[in-house]
């Protein structure tokens, strides 16, 4: 039976390397940003490559914040016709890197220098056992709020900083009739909170041990407890239609002056521009309380496959591009991101972007930039479902606190 | 036709027959409310969907969301609308519907008319594999697409689209041809009439409705699938339903909920089409074979 | 003389083979594309898989771990729940509708297309009409709360008690239009002369469908229940666009588990556990329903 299989998985191998080639001299990019505005951005890398003379073969597919791509990408590989590149995040890319599937970018990775200019949590992901194997796009923080402006004047209250006055305000805004927290009912969009909400109550040390060493003691501590039981504080900020909501209609009820608060990641800020608002004057936006000198973030990244035994010369060209400083500025400038190396120039960027910026440089240096759980930047995709079913059930009343701890243990170790 | 000829002896009175029109067109409502909701929303600028009134008729008429899912909306990298998507998802249905029908007839002619021992069993295998979930075969078979070469091609779609129609093709007509009398094929075999001439002489004439029914299931089925034409295609050859996909679920920016509408309707357009054009041979075809025993 | 004889046999083998030969294909790929990729996935089921295939054995460690997920009880219970559900309400509603459309109605044709329609559309077409439709904001309750009645509710979408009979009403609204065109074909089967017989007897036409017309249906029901039978162990499309299987995991169903489990979570070990449970419920229930119709047909 064995022998059989080894057979099979060897001539796919040989078919997986004659197929590629039968695209040389051009990309064929996987992806799932088809809104206008991420085209938009990577557009700027397609005309980028075609100036080089390298055709761009287009394979969107959205969906499920990428899930529904990483599909089509599993039956791609399995078939032997994998994409040259494919938009990915986090721990995907260690899983990918794990099976043999990606190249090896060391070649270009020295001759660009990327070692000195990415961060060091960002090259956790973007190399595999010492191979660079991916080329990060962007770094997007999770840990924001973004807050109406009109409505916190309104009811005098000033940008919250501790979670008591976070607690405060919800409630303020509340016997004000309105909404507290715009939020959507989407596991993905719970676990965010979770995170920041964890940040928050537990620290640093606390978020690493309980979601990047994944430690048994962290998970079903009291702390873990306690940050369940704030989850359900602001559930009881969150209006009764919230679940099954797209994020960026919760960030349409902050812009609409529905609703006060929105905890999002910085992606949200595109929506408050694209309706006209302005920083600072219209909108607010701050860290999570609690978390203002961490930044927890995720990472766009693509990752290069195997087209057979070399990388090919339109892959490096494609790697070299994205991690180009002109690329990375206008890319994220359009995106609403940062950029994935921290020596580009922040003059293009907006007042919110300069500010992530700075923080994110900050943050590195300090040794408080932290991968999102959320978003796959803590552990692998795995352990991260387990944790949402256990955030999920508890937000929506199916388990209380002591429950959701001991389910978070649970989960946790079936997950491993 | 008998059809038309036996519609019901049973009468029923005035009175009755009020209630009974009246609960049709209810469930008329309930079956077209969500055709009417997206007309309705494709029609109408966004901002009077923003302002809300899901249902209410457009105050301002506007063609503009369908021109744009057709030709200028986000798709991919290019905004290339839903045009170029359209006819790949032909070229891949057109050739499966074709070639799944012409073996779900032999397969049932054989199965009827040809019948040797173990038959049944066959057709018993053939049937269970109707049940089997999608989602479980895309690893496996995207493996085998590989194997033979077809992996990312048109070829490719249409053989796994062929594999896992058969089941039902061959259900449809087997149950019809079970109705057509043995008696004629025998006195064909006796006066020397092979296999293939007795399938294109006496079978294939009389096969009218039940290729109406298999053909509305194929196009249907082969048509609206979005996973394996997602994990199958490559670059060129994504169909129309992956490009409504990306329309749709394009997870940042504005949602242009009227441009969604109008090309979900486009896309949906050519089914629509095959149930209204054929709808009435379908009753027909349904009442010769699949549903007498 | 001898080479004639020679000739007519090779020709009767031929005539004999020939329609083996015809259907060896089809028979040959679903041995290999449907019961190969089950032996295949029966297979992976023990290993330990994750992101592709592996082939290192772990022992019955992926079906021990899918059940003490505690989504997958759910998926369970929300299949019985939904597949019951669906079944008996498409049934009965596709078979009144049959029946009433069978009463010499005016534009029946018309009518016909309208209930028949929605089969050709795919749940990623009209997801989100749908989603408007059942949520309380925009939808229902809010154009019924505009119309004047301020108290009106219906918001199941939102209870995780609920939101599984949202699908059941979206799921029918698909699929009890062509029952019914199954059920009216079988109505138009049924041979005049019995019922106008009965007619002359005195039969009221309650006791003519209860007694005659609906026990003729049999084999329609039986039809009926195939097609329903296999779309409910099916459903995902349908979750996917209307709830996303939330609110939490209140609507999962085991088609949306096996798949999140096998291409989301990178546990395909246990993805193929939780599909052979699926093949293995469904072969009990399918294998003896068509073993009795093709044995009763021999």
């Amino acid at each position: 039976m064995r022998s059989i299989i080894g057979k099979t998985i060897a001539a796919a191998a040989i078919l997986a390397a004659s197929a590629s080639f039968a695209h040389a001299g051009d990309v064929e990019v996987l992806h799932w940003w088809t809104s206008g505005g991420e085209a938009a951005a990577l557009n700027v890398l397609k005309q980028d490559l075609e100036k080089q003379g390298i055709g761009w073969q287009d394979m969107p597919v959205a969906g499920g914040g990428g899930t529904q791509a990483m599909t089509v990408l599993r039956a791609r590989v399995t078939a032997g016709n994998a994409p040259t590149a494919v938009q990915m995040l986090g721990f995907d890319i260690t899983d990918w890197a794990k099976e043999g599937a990606l190249a090896n970018l060391n070649d270009i990775a020295s001759a660009e220098g990327w070692d000195a200019v990415v961060p060091a949590a960002l090259q956790k992901f973007s190399k595999y056992d010492g191979k660079w194997v991916a080329a990060p796009v962007n770094v997007h923080s999770t840990n924001w709020v973004w807050a109406n402006k009109g409505i916190l004047d309104e009811l005098g209250i000033a940008q919250p900083t501790t979670w008591d006055e976070l607690v405060a305000a919800m409630q303020k805004v509340k016997d004000s009739g309105k909404i507290a927290v715009a939020h959507g009912g989407q596991a993905w969009q719970d676990a965010t909170i979770f995170d920041a909400v964890a940040m928050s109550t537990g620290g640093p040390e606390f978020y690493k041990s309980a979601f990047i060493d994944l430690n048994p003691d962290a998970l079903g501590s009291d702390t873990m407890k306690q940050v369940f039981d704030r989850m359900s504080v602001i559930r009881s900020f969150v209006d009764d239609n919230f679940s099954g909501r797209d994020w960026n209609l919760a960030s349409a009820m902050v812009i609409k002056g529905d609703a006060a608060f929105q905890f999002m990641g910085d992606w949200a800020k595109g929506e408050f521009l694209n309706a006209g608002k302005k920083p600072g004057e219209d909108f607010l936006c701050f860290r999570f309380p609690g978390t203002q000198k961490q930044v927890t973030f995720n990472s766009d990244q693509f990752a290069m496959f195997k087209q057979g035994d070399t990388v090919s010369p339109e892959q490096a060209a494609l790697a070299k591009a994205i991690l180009s400083p002109s690329f990375q500025s206008a890319f994220n400038v359009v995106k609403g991101s940062v950029p994935a190396r921290i020596d580009v120039s922040d003059e293009a960027f907006d007042a919110c972007g300069k500010q992530g910026m700075k923080d994110l440089a900050a943050a590195s240096e300090s040794g408080n930039l932290f991968g999102s759980m959320a978003h796959g930047h803590a552990n692998p995709a795995s352990v991260k479902n387990a944790m949402y079913d256990v955030i999920t059930a508890h937000f929506n009343g199916e388990y209380d606190s002591d429950t959701a701890v001991k389910e978070m243990v649970n989960a946790v170790a079936l997950a491993q | 036709m008998a059809t038309n000829a036996s519609a019901n002896v049973i009468r029923t009175g005035g009175g009755a027959r009020f209630v009974i029109y009246t609960l049709l067109a209810l469930f008329c409502i309930y079956y077209l409310l969500p055709l009417y909701v997206m007309v309705v929303n494709s029609l109408k600028p966004l901002s009077e969907i923003q302002a809300g009134g899901m249902m209410s008729l457009p105050h301002e008429w506007t063609l503009a969301p369908w021109r744009s899912a057709w030709s200028t909306a986000q798709i991919g990298v290019a905004a290339t609308g839903l045009k170029p998507y359209f006819l790949n998802s032909i070229l891949m249905v057109v050739p499966a519907v074709a070639i799944s029908t012409v073996l779900g007839a032999l397969n049932g002619y054989v199965l009827t008319k040809w019948r040797f021992t173990g038959d049944t069993v066959v057709f018993g295998l053939l049937l269970f594999g109707c049940f089997i979930p999608f989602q479980m075969v895309l690893i496996p078979m995207a493996r085998m697409l590989g194997l033979m070469g077809l992996a990312g091609t048109v070829p490719g779609l249409i053989f796994v689209h062929l594999v896992y129609g058969i089941g039902f093709s061959t259900l449809y007509f087997r149950n019809y041809y079970q109705q057509f009398p043995t008696e004629l094929v025998r006195a064909a075999m006796i006066d020397g009439a092979g296999f293939f001439t007795i399938f294109r002489r006496i079978m294939l004439p009389s096969s009218g409705p039940i290729a109406v029914v298999c053909i509305i299931w194929q196009f249907t089925n082969i048509w609206n699938d979005f996973l394996f034409g997602a994990s199958f295609s490559d670059y060129d050859s994504q169909p129309m339903t992956v490009a409504l996909n990306n329309l749709v679920q394009s997870s940042t920016g504005v949602k242009e909920y009227n441009v969604h509408f109008a090309g979900a309707i486009m896309a949906a357009l050519p089914t629509l089409i095959v149930y209204i054009v054929a709808g009435r041979y379908f009753v027909r075809g349904l009442m010769a074979g699949s549903v007498k025993g | 003389m001898s080479m004639t004889a020679t000739r007519r046999s090779g020709n009767d083998w031929l005539r004999d083979a020939l329609p083996k030969i015809v259907l060896s294909p089809s028979l040959a790929i679903v041995l290999v594309f449907v019961y190969g990729f089950i032996l295949f996935t029966f297979y992976l089921s023990f290993t330990d898989s994750r992101i592709l295939p592996s082939y290192g054995l772990v022992g019955w460690q992926n079906y021990s771990r899918l059940f003490s997920v505690r989504a997958w009880g759910i998926a369970i219970d929300n299949l019985l729940i939904f597949g019951s559900l669906y079944i008996v309400i498409c049934c009965v509603l596709g078979l009144a509708l049959a029946i009433l459309l069978d009463q010499k109605i005016r534009a029946e044709g018309f009518i016909r297309t309208i209930y028949l329609y929605p089969m050709a559309l795919s749940f990623i077409v009209t997801g989100t009409a749908w989603k408007w439709f059942l949520d309380p904001g925009i939808g229902l309750q809010a154009v019924v709360r505009s119309w004047g009645w301020e108290s009106f509710t219906f918001e199941w979408i939102k209870d995780s008690h609920m939101a599984i009979y949202t699908i059941v009403i979206a799921a029918v609204w698909q699929t009890s239009g062509f029952v019914m065109a199954m059920f009216l074909a079988g109505l138009r089967g049924i041979d005049n002369e019995v019922l106008k017989a009965a007619q002359i007897d005195g039969a009221s036409n309650w006791s003519l469908y209860r007694r005659i017309v609906i026990p003729q249906l049999r084999p329609a029901f039986m039809s009926a229940f195939v097609v329903l039978a296999h779309m409910a162990i099916k459903s995902y499309d349908l979750v996917i666009a209307l709830t996303g299987g939330g609110p939490g995991t209140a609507t999962e169903l085991p088609a949306t588990f096996m798949y999140s489990y096998t291409f989301t979570r990178n546990q395909m070990g246990i993805g193929a556990a939780s599909a052979t449970i699926m093949l293995m419920s469904i072969a009990a229930i399918m294998v003896p329903y068509i073993w009795s119709e093709l044995r009763e047909k021999k």
